[in-house]
């Protein structure tokens, strides 16, 4: 076990020196700096700025400084547009509120996505499996960018309920329409993901065994076929991490909710390219990091699983 | 004793039955398909739309890009959709012709998505069956390269490409395209390695052909039912993809529009009660991505049978 998480370590370090790298040669390769604005500054000013940011020096050595600042004390340099502040400031400021609900949102996904398709596997068309499966086909042409206006104009506009954006230190009424429009497509694939799994599953011969022992409903399920349902599901929750992750921009931008998304989207149209690649290298750790969980996740619950 | 002559006509015509019941793999598909009913209307729908985002722009009284300064500001009274002024689906807060520019959007995100599907599903394709056949060592390392590709969070890499090398239809192709083939290099290489170990393989290999010559010749064309089942899927994605991106304001470019940002800017003025501009759009997205996965669906269960 040890030795397979070391070899999956091994990859997800280089990755992520990848995706450092990458990010740091697009943004060499860009045509026009931060600093070029409609007046031109004066050449010794700019001289200087790009001094104090340290821009004049040669390519290798600003990708040496970058990688290893950025890999041994987490510093992402200063923010080239808001000039008082560091790239860390500024997600420092935006990363909780995005965790807040990006963890709420994988949390809504996972359990009522989870808990729907095991109801619908358990009652095969029921009223609860025709609901389970006509959420799921509903919900796939609801992605957020759709459900965000929808839950807006419904909620808000219509029934006066919630808030229609901001954050207010996170309070309950301006965190249900992020979440919800947040989850609602992840929540229906994996409701679908659990259902068609469970049925596979109930259909096995050891399900039948534990049956015929006459062991009780609940037990076979929770006991003996939850298991091998959640694998499938398991491997699904990698790329929706990375949807949600991306569908934080979206939330940010349309909610005002003031995570790291609507900061990418500012840094994207001013050109504040040191924040861009501070978020995109955060986004991309978290990505890697939790696709480890997940694999090690994977190969503790699956016996089949050699490593 | 001979047979009479009943038996022996029956013996030919059940013989002529039989070759005319041989059916191939792809009329038996084709069969299969046209039984799911929710496969077949989706498919007319697709057609439906199509025609619209070909032909609409012919039927609309304005030009897409044509800004109308005396609605500018009275969308509410003098841009609401009717049939007398000429704006079928009224007029956007710009004073523009909203049915020629859902037509043009509409025209614009097909585009995108069957464009990116299908770089997907050649780049994929190729790349997956290459590793699968030759497996090993090359295996390894080229879905290993896969792997490292798939753990990167590529939108925000896409978004910081469109921002460092400006926007254009060109670098979102290129966006989508690099992030798309990833699952189906996976799909392919696993088909591939079931493939790989049959005789007529053996028999390719046997009598010298070039690998690159068995892997087109003959691995690739035994993927096309999945290949296809697979493209059909990906359309929508890629759809979905790009109005995300264009909801952010970093797809197309104005004056040419999608449905994304047609929602996008919908969504900003229904506030006002400007609901024509926001449903119109949304109708258009909502039918084309819910008829492309119901026909993808309708293909699979054709082509896949076995895989429910």
């Amino acid at each position: 076990m040890l030795s397979f998480v070391i070899r999956r370590l091994a990859v997800a370090i280089p990755t992520l020196l990848i995706l450092v790298v990458l990010s740091f040669i697009l943004m060499y390769a860009a045509p026009g700096g931060p600093f070029n604005s409609e007046r031109p500054l004066p050449p010794e000013v700019l001289a200087n700025i790009e001094a104090k940011y340290g821009l004049d020096q040669p390519f290798w050595k600003q990708i040496i400084n970058y990688v290893v600042s950025v890999v041994t004390q987490f510093d992402f340099g200063p923010s080239f547009q808001y000039k008082d502040r560091t790239v860390n400031e500024v997600i420092a400021q935006g990363f909780p509120v995005t965790l807040t609900y990006g963890f709420w949102s994988f949390v809504v996904a996972v359990t009522v996505g989870v808990s729907l398709g095991v109801a619908a596997a358990i009652k095969q068309n029921s009223w609860i499996d025709y609901f389970a499966v006509g959420v799921s086909i509903g919900a796939q042409v609801l992605p957020n960018f759709v459900m965000a206006p929808i839950l807006l104009l419904v909620f808000t506009l219509w029934l006066g309920w919630l808030p229609g954006g901001g954050w207010n230190g996170g309070q309950w009424q301006f965190l249900i329409m992020p979440v919800i429009a947040l989850s609602t497509s992840y929540m229906a694939s994996i409701a679908r993901i659990t259902r068609s799994s469970m049925l596979e599953v109930l259909n096995t011969n050891f399900i039948r065994t534990a049956q015929a022992k006459g062991l009780p409903m609940r037990r076979v399920i929770w006991r003996h076929a939850m298991k091998p349902t959640i694998l499938p599901v398991l491997s699904y929750l990698g790329p929706a991490f990375v949807g949600m992750i991306t569908g934080s921009v979206i939330i940010d931008v349309f909610f005002s909710t003031g995570g790291i998304g609507q900061f990418f989207v500012n840094s994207a149209f001013n050109r504040d390219y040191s924040v861009i690649m501070g978020i995109t290298i955060l986004v991309g750790t978290l990505t890697i990091l939790f696709n480890l969980v997940v694999d090690i996740l994977y190969a503790w619950i699956d016996p089949k699983i050699r490593y | 004793m001979f047979p009479n002559r009943a038996a022996v006509e029956g013996i030919g015509d059940a013989a002529q039955l039989a070759e005319v019941k041989g059916r191939s793999l792809w009329a038996d598909a084709r069969i299969r398909f046209f039984r799911n009913r929710a496969a077949v209307i989706s498919l007319v729908m697709l057609g439906l739309v199509a025609a619209f985002a070909l032909f609409g722009g012919m039927f609309a009284q304005y030009e897409p890009d044509f800004v109308n300064f005396s609605l500018i500001g009275s969308n509410a009274y003098l841009g609401v959709p009717s049939l007398e002024t000429g704006h079928y689906f009224g007029t956007d807060s710009n004073g523009r012709d909203l049915f020629a520019r859902t037509a043009m959007g509409t025209g614009i995100s097909l585009m995108v998505g069957i464009v990116g599907a299908l770089v997907a599903v050649i780049v994929g394709t190729l790349y997956g069956a290459t590793a699968g056949y030759y497996g090993g060592r090359v295996d390894g390392i080229m879905m290993r390269i896969v792997d490292v590709l798939m753990s990167i969070p590529f939108m925000f890499v896409l978004i910081l490409m469109l921002v460092i090398f400006g926007r254009s239809i060109f670098m979102l192709f290129l966006g989508i395209g690099l992030i798309s083939w990833l699952d189906m290099a996976r799909i392919a290489r696993g088909q591939t390695l079931t493939i790989k170990n049959k005789e007529f393989v053996e028999v390719a290999v046997a009598t010298g052909v070039r690998p690159s010559k068995i892997i087109l010749r003959h691995i690739v064309p035994n993927l096309l039912g999945i290949v296809i089942v697979y493209a059909t899927l990906l359309v929508p994605n890629m759809i979905i993809f790009e109005s995300f991106i264009s909801f952010l304001g970093l797809g197309v470019q104005e004056p040419a529009t999608s449905l994304g940002a047609l929602i996008n800017e919908g969504s900003r003025t229904m506030q006002f009660g400007y609901m024509w501009q926001i449903s119109f759009p949304l109708f258009f997205f909502v039918v084309t991505i819910f008829a492309f996965f119901f026909v993808g669906d309708g293909l699979r269960d054709a082509l896949d049978p076995k895989d429910r």
